[in-house]
Formats: structure tokens, C-alpha cells, sequence
């Protein structure tokens, strides 16, 4: 099997510009942001969950706490991944009661990771909100779960991958689209 | 990474890295402990046979409670109720269990080897909870654990090991995990409990040294493991209770021996007034209460690692890699007969 890039979704200036523009529309849409967290979930959704947090202090100086999630053990798949998977950490300081989230990953595919994600989160208590920011969102929905923050919404087929490069994980900076080619 | 554990029947064969694995993957168990839902549903239609053979309670409990904190059930099989008193041999018991398809088997044997060779009979994975004077390599793993959280790293502390170490699975499996981390260690007890062989039991290089006087065995100790008394090894007129509380007792005025920050762990249960004084055991030095929670950790990660997948499709990948496993039927000898 070959795997093949077939185009640059977006570059790294692109990528910056789509997080400021989401960590507006975040400050915008949840009407106070007292209550307001995101939670980044591994790995790539951390970074971006950083970046968020870190536009957001250049709106109005918005302070916004930063948690990680670690899914593996909500994952729906264990037994066909689970004896290669690799437990991380979660690191949520604060309490999640009645808390405004903002789950933040890279890609929105098939809405199972957003799904063992929340599982994830009400074993920590009971947010008063739940909702999702995604850098690209690529449809092929498994699960009743739409983002309410969208980077991108492009078009593919199954066989294709979309892989988002941050600099803090793979040394590069940009989003691209390969396929698979048998 | 991937990791190649089938099943954990002791530390000795393991190296620093995978060992520090096993530790690493233990971490995000030990924040479910602070969570105010603590149950998974991560192993949920599994099951854990808990086959105790030999009196055991925190221990047992430790891995029925880790066990459902999984999702997985369990069942149980202990010594004073199983068909052991009406003369079955090990391997029939365990082959009985396995034919009731767990998914885990973790075992508690009085003889050494026990786990050993009740997986090379059996496909499924084996746990080791204790056997003989071998090992113990979950007690190793969460008293490692312990001392990482509490010092920041396991590696080159001085260990000062207190009490009866022949008869001692917690330290056999303290010395193999430790002193792959450059851990040098003290051995301190009654002679009898103290024997030459002891000083070559770690990995070449490891040093291990025997002292008789306690005081002198605590001297510049980061860490002091206090090894549970079994009172009926104990009498007159070689030794008695008296005797043992005098020359070995960890009293709060020997600890001062030890640097100002060693850290006090014992494995449990304590014998409050005969190893251990209660001032010491209720000291800030005193870890044995973290100790139980990252007993829950550290099996709860074990039982994660042998039994998430695919039971239906049989090994991973990194297991198939390796060469097959062999499982012998007829050639090894049942411990449980050895003894007798």
C-alpha cells in the first residue's frame, strides 16, 4: 500500500488564522467566559486547545483554563486496537461542574473520539455545557455528533487521511490530504 | 510504543525500560482514583479469574476492586473454600477455571514457580500475585511507584531493607525492579533471615549488602522497607518477640538515622508494637497508605495491558512477533506436588 499526498488543505498561516477566528467565535458564542474551558484532546487537540487559549488572552485578555484528555480508555475499538495502545495522561486541574467546555480536536471524522471523550468527561462531574471545536471537519459521521466550532469542512472519501502537522508534535506546520492507493 | 507483555509472572526479566512502561502506564489509573466516578467500562464482558491459594486479603481485594473499577467481572476462588481440600492438584484447578473462559488469571500460590507454570500450561493471560518466596511483581511495581511519586525518580537511592528477607517475595521483587535503576541496597534482620546467598540475587553489579546491627543499616537509607514479622517463624529460644522488637524494631529514634527525608513502606498488613513502632507508621515518612492506592493503579494498568483486545483473535501483533510460546503439557513437575 502506497500512501500518496494529493494536496495542502492549509498553511501555516492559515492554520493561524483559523484558531484566531475559532477562539472568537468561541468568546462570542458563550456569553461570558467565567465559566469557560477547553479540553484538548490527545494528542493533537492539546496544542490546538493551547493556541486557542492563547488567542484568546489577545481578545480581551480572557484567561481560559487548558485540560488534556487522554480517550483510550472510552475508546469503542479497545479490542481491536487496545493491545498496541498506550495509556497518557488526562490533566484537568479544575472542577468540570457546571462548567462551559469546549472539546478541541484535530480532525472531526467518524464522532466516535467525541463520544468516548465526553464518557471521558462526566466521570469527572457534570459540565453545565458541552461543545466541539475542530480544525477540519471531513463528514463520514458514525454518531449523532456535529461541531459547533468549524475550522474547515472538506469534502473526502474514506480511503483518504487528512493529517494536521503542529509544530510542537510533528515538527512541521500545516494540514494535508494523502490517499491510499492499493 | 508497543509492549510485548502476554503475562507478568515476575520483574527479574524485565529491563528498565519496560519497566518503566509498567510504571508510566500506571499513571492515568492513579488519577481515576481521584475521580468521583471511579468505574470504566473499558473491560466491560471481561473476566478476571482471582485464584487465591493461599491466604490473602488486601492483596485480593486490591485486584477484585481493580478489576471492577475495568468493568471486568471477576471470580473467585479461595483456598479454605476450593476443592484443593478435597486433594485436587493445581493444574486441575486451573484448568477448571480456564475452562470457565476468564480472560485473566491472576494467581496467589504458596509455592515458588507456581505462576510460572501454571502459564506454561494455560493460554490465558497469568497474573502473578504472589508465589512462595519468588516474587511479588505488583507489591515491586507499586512500591516503586510510590517512592517515583514521592522522590521524583527511582534511580540511585540508597534501600534499606528491614526484617525476614529469605522468606520475602515483596523484597525479591523490590531488589530486581530497584536495582535495574542503580538502587543499592542494606539488608538488615536475624541472621537466619539474612543468608550469604541474598547479596547475589540482584542483576551482576547490583550491590547488596548484609548488616546486623539495625542502626547501621539505616545510616544514609532514602528508603526503608519494613518486612512483616511472621510471629510463628519467630521462637524461643532462637529468637523471640521480645528479642526481635529489641535488636530490629524501625523505632522513630533509629529512622533518625536514616537521611531526613527516607520514606518509610511497608507492604502490609503491619504488625503495629513488633517490626514497626505506631509513631513511625503514622509518620510523614510513612507511605503505606499511598501504597495500597497505588496497588490499585498498578493493577488496574496490569490488568488493562493483558486483557484489552481481542479475545476472539488471540495475540497482537508485538506478541506474534516474538517466537511462539511453549507451551508444554507433560514436562514440567506440578510445584504443589513438590512440597508434599
Amino acid at each position: 500500500m502506497r500512501i500518496v499526498e494529493k494536496a495542502q488543505l492549509m498553511s501555516a498561516s492559515e492554520i493561524d488564522r483559523t484558531l484566531q477566528r475559532l477562539a472568537h467565535e468561541i468568546v462570542e458564542k458563550s456569553g461570558g467566559t467565567k465559566h469557560l474551558a477547553l479540553i484538548g484532546i490527545r494528542r493533537r487537540g492539546v496544542p490546538l486547545a493551547q493556541r486557542i487559549a492563547q488567542a484568546m488572552r489577545g481578545i480581551d485578555g480572557v484567561d481560559v483554563p487548558v485540560g488534556t484528555l487522554d480517550i483510550t480508555l472510552y475508546r469503542d475499538d479497545l479490542s481491536k486496537v487496545a493491545s498496541h495502545a498506550v495509556l497518557q495522561s488526562s490533566d484537568i486541574s479544575f472542577g468540570v461542574d457546571n462548567m462551559d467546555l469546549v472539546l478541541v480536536d484535530d480532525v472531526l471524522y467518524t464522532g466516535r473520539t467525541i463520544r468516548a471523550a465526553m464518557n471521558g468527561l462526566f466521570d469527572l462531574g457534570r459540565p453545565k455545557r458541552v461543545s466541539l471545536c475542530v480544525l477540519i471537519d471531513r463528514g463520514h459521521r458514525e454518531m449523532p455528533i456535529e461541531s459547533q466550532f468549524t475550522g474547515r469542512v472538506v469534502q473526502t472519501s474514506t480511503t483518504e487521511i487528512i493529517e494536521v502537522r503542529l509544530r510542537e508534535i510533528d515538527n512541521e506546520e500545516r494540514v494535508v490530504l494523502v490517499d491510499r492507493l492499493d | 510504543m508497543t509492549h510485548r507483555f502476554r503475562d507478568l509472572l515476575a520483574l527479574e526479566p524485565l529491563n528498565a525500560d519496560e519497566l518503566t512502561f509498567l510504571l508510566d502506564q500506571s499513571k492515568p489509573f492513579q488519577e481515576i482514583q481521584r475521580h468521583p466516578l471511579k468505574k470504566l467500562a473499558t473491560l466491560r464482558g471481561k473476566t478476571v479469574a482471582l485464584a487465591f491459594f493461599e491466604n490473602s486479603t488486601r492483596t485480593r481485594i486490591s485486584f477484585g476492586t481493580a478489576a471492577s473499577r475495568l468493568g471486568a467481572d471477576t471470580m473467585n476462588l479461595q483456598a479454605e473454600a476450593s476443592s484443593l481440600k478435597k486433594g485436587e492438584s493445581l493444574l486441575d484447578t486451573v484448568h477448571t477455571l480456564d475452562a470457565m473462559k476468564p480472560d485473566c488469571l491472576v494467581l496467589r500460590h504458596a509455592a515458588s514457580g507456581a505462576a510460572d507454570f501454571v502459564a506454561r500450561h494455560l493460554d490465558v493471560p497469568v497474573i502473578n500475585a504472589g508465589d512462595g518466596m519468588h516474587e511479588h511483581p505488583s507489591q515491586g511495581l507499586l512500591d516503586a511507584l510510590t517512592i517515583r511519586d514521592r522522590k521524583g525518580s527511582i534511580a540511585n537511592l540508597h534501600v534499606t531493607i528491614l526484617g525476614d528477607i529469605l522468606h520475602s517475595r515483596v523484597a525479591r521483587s523490590n531488589i530486581h525492579l530497584l536495582g535495574k535503576f542503580g538502587c543499592r541496597f542494606t539488608l538488615c534482620g536475624p541472621a537466619m533471615w539474612v543468608p550469604r546467598e541474598l547479596e547475589k540475587i540482584g542483576a551482576p553489579g547490583v550491590s547488596i549488602r548484609r548488616v546486623f546491627r539495625v542502626e547501621e543499616a539505616l545510616e544514609g537509607a532514602d528508603v526503608v522497607l519494613v518486612l512483616r514479622v511472621q510471629t510463628e517463624r519467630l521462637h524461643e529460644p532462637a529468637l523471640s518477640t521480645d528479642d526481635y522488637v529489641l535488636l530490629y524494631q524501625l523505632s522513630a529514634e533509629r529512622l533518625r538515622r536514616a537521611k531526613p527525608d527516607a520514606l518509610v513502606l511497608h507492604p502490609g498488613p503491619m504488625n503495629r508494637g513488633i517490626e514497626i513502632t505506631p509513631e513511625v507508621a503514622d509518620s510523614a515518612q510513612s507511605c503505606v497508605l499511598d501504597q495500597v492506592t497505588n496497588g490499585l493503579a498498578v493493577r488496574m494498568a496490569l490488568l488493562f495491558l493483558l486483557t484489552a483486545g481481542d479475545s476472539e483473535n488471540g495475540e497482537h501483533p508485538a506478541v506474534e512477533a516474538q517466537a511462539p510460546r511453549n507451551r508444554r503439557s507433560t514436562d514440567v513437575k506440578d510445584p504443589s506436588h513438590a512440597s508434599r
